[in-house]
């Protein structure tokens, strides 16, 4: 099982891409993916508290009693969890009303849990961090994808820097229902498919 | 039991670590998310009630005490004079508290304009207080002495169909503000002349 170190920031990209691999944080990935903005907003919070989680889960890993270890990653996440909600109000408050209660509920986001669990206690820091790094990518880049889809089908527009791009021409009639919760399940369920039959050999 | 002392030694580090930390983001971020909270949820409202102002309210605020509850008022300077203050009051909604912005003009006691600010109405219904501007426009330039209350309550107001209760809801904001002022009005002016330029 000994991966390389470039393999342990790339599984994160393809082989083990958060939610069409693993089927893991389905939650912020079917609410938030309305616009490709909150798409990526949510995935760089994401990526930002994964990275320093698992950071700092690795480098205490020897310190942590096996005992109240979950305990231990839950402060440690949700301080950071914190962290991003603050900074995020201070700077990016139109973002902030957008994301609203997924940016706190990242605390309980498998994702990032299950990487302190299943990685980060057991590996050495710059690993971990690689991993987080790899994962929190993966995790930004599906958002966006799936977002993008459900956006361009939803409305005909990509709106970038809070500016709509027509994509499909001001005739196009667009199928609303892709912005409304019905359509985060469709969305998903085609993409987890069509990652299937490529990935398939 | 050295176990359980150990666990209990890392989990109260961790924790107070952790505590010390976000209470210093928060004293440092405090006043920033302050501002854009009055930024993006009030300054639309506060803005558009205090159109042409030569100042900026949102920099230009100040507190005063009514009885226990403390109200921030923004002041807007016309021809270089502070004549005009906005403040937020609520009335009782369909969905909730509707916030609703309220500027009076001091010198001659009437509305400026009226805005809602944060409200959980029904969209297509109710939130048209916030959406159509044509609803609250009917509160600009009336008299505090007019009865601030919809048509079918003995006022002017010609409530949002299919939402006398929103509409209710924001009539009974303006009136409470109307009676802010009054109670506040010699501190007020006495605040506003602060901010003659």
């Amino acid at each position: 099982m000994a991966r390389s170190i470039v393999q342990e920031f790339t599984k994160g990209l393809w082989a083990e891409i958060p939610p069409f691999r693993l089927v893991l944080g389905l939650c912020p990935v079917l609410a938030v993916t309305k616009s490709v903005e909150n798409g990526i907003g949510m995935g760089v919070a994401t990526t930002f508290v994964l990275v320093c989680s698992n950071v700092l889960v690795s480098s205490l890993r020897k310190v942590i009693p096996a005992k109240v270890r979950i305990a231990c990653y839950i402060v440690i996440i949700a301080t950071f969890v914190t962290v991003v909600e603050l900074v995020m109000q201070a700077f990016a408050y139109p973002l902030f009303l957008k994301l609203g209660i997924f940016i706190p509920l990242i605390v309980v986001n498998c994702i990032v849990l299950g990487r302190s669990e299943a990685f980060a206690s057991k590996n050495g820091i710059f690993r971990s961090l690689l991993d987080g790094l790899g994962i929190g990518i993966g995790f930004t880049l599906s958002l966006s994808a799936l977002a993008a889809v459900r956006e361009l089908l939803g409305t005909g527009d990509l709106t970038i820097w809070e500016t709509p791009i027509q994509i499909f021409g001001p005739t196009f009639q667009p199928f609303s229902f892709m912005v409304e919760a019905p359509g985060a399940f469709v969305a998903l369920g085609l993409m987890l498919c069509l990652m299937n039959l490529v990935g398939k050999k | 039991m050295r176990e359980m002392i150990k666990m209990l030694i890392v989990l109260t580090v961790l924790a107070t670590l952790s505590g010390g930390l976000l209470a210093a983001i928060r004293d440092n971020t405090k006043d920033r998310i302050e501002n854009q909270v009055l930024e993006f949820v009030k300054g639309p409202a506060i803005r558009s009630i205090l159109q042409g102002a030569t100042n900026d309210p949102i920099v230009d605020r100040f507190q005063l005490k009514a009885g226990d509850i403390e109200h921030t008022f923004f002041v807007g300077v016309f021809d270089g004079e502070p004549r005009a203050v906005t403040f937020e009051t609520s009335g009782k909604g369909y969905g909730g508290d509707v916030g609703l912005m309220v500027g009076i003009d001091t010198k001659d006691d009437k509305l400026v304009g009226v805005g809602v600010t944060t409200h959980g109405e029904t969209p297509g219904m109710g939130a048209k207080a916030k959406t159509d501007p044509s609803f609250v426009s009917q509160f600009k330039g009336l008299s505090l002495k007019d009865p601030l209350k919809v048509t079918g309550d003995g006022g002017s107001i010609n409530a949002i169909s299919g939402a006398t209760i929103t509409s209710r809801a924001v009539c009974s904001a303006a009136t409470d503000a109307t009676e802010l002022y009054e109670k506040l009005k010699p501190q007020l002016t006495e605040k506003l002349k602060e901010f003659k330029k």
